[in-house]
């Protein structure tokens, strides 16, 4: 049990494995499910370990997303508090009517007597060659519908406390994990003290001259650029926003009036995104700036394609957040 | 009088309760007091009310958007069901809902669900959350003939036979999804075959018996209630009406109509009751049309909700 607060530096993966296991030890009510989470550890392997130390509780579904999505709202509604796996974020649409007319909506409609405590873990992004059906990140294709939750992590110690957090709310949170970050090592502090607060982005780096807002594997690109950039003489902020909803607008207006220049910056097309929703929130707050906002983006004429040299090309790299960086002080 | 004879008394009021109920939802819609759309389910009645004769108070359901009768058979109070069509804040959804998503949580009404297939994974997710806990728990889930081709449909199935779930499948077959005749939809005659692909019974139901529906039902929830898995139920009926309040149903044969109207479930259940003659049948009417009129004048009363109140709704926290 690690109720109490530890700190230890590990993977991302074990980060996910560590937040389930401590769910599922905290309360009975929470069960897993989803394609293949019994098995091997699940296909990326976060689940290892979990089967043998809650029997009955990591079960594998039939391939069905919408109905497993929707029979998880079905069992948050009788009292349990499911953690459904989406193998893929690509599959996020086949799930869409369970996303997106049920599990927001059956508490609304009923008039507030239900709640709809269900998880959903999607693996989204770019890894190197999965093509272009593995390798969406899908986390703004959900963000604006009220009553359900969207959560990110760029960092091992982020998502353990997001996931913590979602399992523990009484409403439905979408939360996206990154393939490409599971390797990725960080300090995390488990137990209480490590649980995320909902909807609170976090600044990963400290700056003064330009905030890039950054979700997912690009706050780990972005933290990669700002070093490249220090030896330039910019100082640069990153924020990992974490929550889509509800958008920690506070944070990110409090870094833009610090820096006065933003860069978004997101592994998605620009349009119809967060990044679009964060300059707005900037446009509208008024907040002085020393020059336009840049989004660093996927083009938006174009989806992810399987040759290493298009997939580099095509998903945003270290060296284009960079660039807009310094065209942003440049202004 | 026996217990028995009592009960199919108490199944009759209960059905004409629903025709009624329907028939004044018609007239208010039509005097704008109902806004929207309205599903009616006249012709339909003795599913409803012979399932929820099937059912324990601790059981469960979900169901369609043509969800009137089942959510007064399972007892959400008339003036809550009038009330949530006028949009009122003492509505069963307080007044946020309307006719398309009646639900009485207190009741085990989980909900009613105005896509197409939705219910029927929460009703088994219900279900299984029942087992889970250690409960003996069932529940049933209603759907139309159009939901049998829709990918719920037959993932739930496949789910639910897999793992054994303690739910029931109620197809209410009425022969048209939405505006067109099953036959240009779907290429067999008998839903209830569907289950062999799930191996799990599917049963012919003749909806129009009020008899054969319990029958039926309560079989199948002592079955899942056994813990011997999901059956599949096609109850064979016919609704009156169209589809939704602007559909006149000129789409149907000349005569099919008045040929079901010979079999209506009332008069079906009627014709078995001693001592329940012509007169008697028009008194208890006469007695049922008025608690109709005065609940429903008696809901229009209530205030609006509110946004504020409504908010609430939106995240539990």
């Amino acid at each position: 049990m690690s109720t109490l607060a530890e700190t230890a530096t590990i993977t991302y993966r074990q980060a996910v494995n560590a937040a389930l296991a401590d769910e599922l030890a905290a309360d009975e009510r929470v069960m897993m499910m989803g394609e293949d989470v019994a098995s091997a550890g699940g296909v990326f392997k976060t689940n290892e370990g979990l089967p043998e130390r809650f029997p009955g509780r990591i079960v594998n579904t039939p391939i069905c997303e919408n109905t497993f999505v929707g029979v998880a709202a079905g069992m948050a509604v009788a009292g349990m508090r499911p953690i459904v796996e989406i193998m893929f974020s690509d599959f996020l649409p086949t799930a869409a009517d369970a996303i997106v007319e049920e599990l927001p909506r059956l508490r609304f409609m009923s008039g507030g007597q239900c709640s709809v405590p269900v998880t959903i873990r999607s693996m989204g992004g770019s890894a190197g060659g999965f093509g272009t059906q593995h390798s969406a990140t899908g986390e703004s294709w959900y963000m604006g519908l009220p009553g359900l939750l969207v959560a990110t992590a760029g960092t091992p110690a982020g998502i353990y406390g997001v996931l913590r957090a979602a399992v523990q709310r009484e409403d439905p949170v979408l939360v996206i994990e990154h393939k490409s970050l599971y390797m990725r090592k960080g300090d995390v502090v488990t137990g209480e003290a490590g649980i995320a607060e909902i909807g609170k982005a976090s600044v990963e780096r400290e700056g003064a001259d330009v905030t890039i807002v950054a979700t997912l594997l690009m706050v780990d690109r972005a933290l990669a650029a700002a070093e490249q950039l220090a030896g330039e003489g910019i100082d640069v902020e990153v924020v990992d926003l974490r929550w889509l909803r509800p958008l920690d607008t506070e944070t990110v207006l409090a870094s833009v009036a610090k820096t006065g220049r933003l860069v978004v910056a997101e592994e998605q097309v620009h349009p119809g995104g967060w990044g679009a929703t964060v300059i707005s929130q900037v446009a509208m707050a008024a907040v002085p700036l020393k020059a336009a906002p840049r989004a660093v983006s996927m083009p938006d004429d174009l989806h992810v394609a399987y040759a290493p040299p298009l997939e580099q090309a095509i998903v945003p790299s270290v060296e284009t957040i960079a660039q807009a960086v310094r065209e942003a002080v440049k202004g | 009088m026996t217990d028995a004879r009592h009960d199919k008394l108490g199944w009759y009021r209960r059905m004409l309760e629903i025709r009624l109920f329907e028939e004044k939802v018609q007239e208010l819609f039509m005097e704008g007091k109902v806004a929207g759309s309205t599903h009616l389910c006249q012709g339909q009645e003795a599913v409803s009310v012979g399932a929820m004769a099937a059912l324990r108070e601790d059981d469960c359901l979900t169901v369609t958007y043509r969800g009137h009768g089942q959510a007064l058979a399972r007892g959400v109070t008339m003036e809550a069901c009038f009330a949530e069509l006028m949009g009122r804040a003492t509505g069963c959804c307080n007044g946020v809902g309307g006719s398309m998503h009646f639900t009485d949580v207190s009741k085990g009404l989980l909900g009613a669900f105005a896509i197409v297939g939705g219910g029927l994974p929460i009703a088994v997710g219900a279900a299984h959350a029942a087992r889970l806990q250690g409960t003996d728990r069932v529940a049933l889930t209603f759907m139309g003939d159009g939901s049998t081709n829709i990918g719920t449909f037959h993932e739930s199935l496949n789910m639910a036979a897999t793992w054994k779930v303690p739910v029931v499948f109620i197809v209410e077959n009425n022969l048209y999804g939405e505006y067109t005749p099953m036959r240009d939809t779907t290429p067999i005659d008998d839903i209830a075959d569907r289950a062999k692909g799930y191996g799990i019974p599917g049963v012919i139901v003749d909806g129009q018996d009020v008899d054969a529906v319990h029958e039926a039902v309560a079989a199948a929830v002592a079955r899942a209630r056994a813990g011997e898995g999901p059956s599949l139920l096609e109850m064979k009926t016919y609704r009156y009406r169209g589809h939704s309040r602007t559909d006149p149903a000129r789409y149907r044969p000349e005569g099919e109509l008045e040929r079901w109207k010979q079999r209506d479930p009332l008069d079906l259940l009627a014709a078995k009751l001693d001592g329940f003659d012509d007169e008697a049948r028009q008194a208890l009417q006469r007695e049922v049309q008025a608690e109709v009129d005065e609940t429903a004048a008696r809901a229009a009363e209530a205030p609006y909700p509110t946004l504020e109140e409504t908010r609430a709704y939106v995240y539990a926290g």
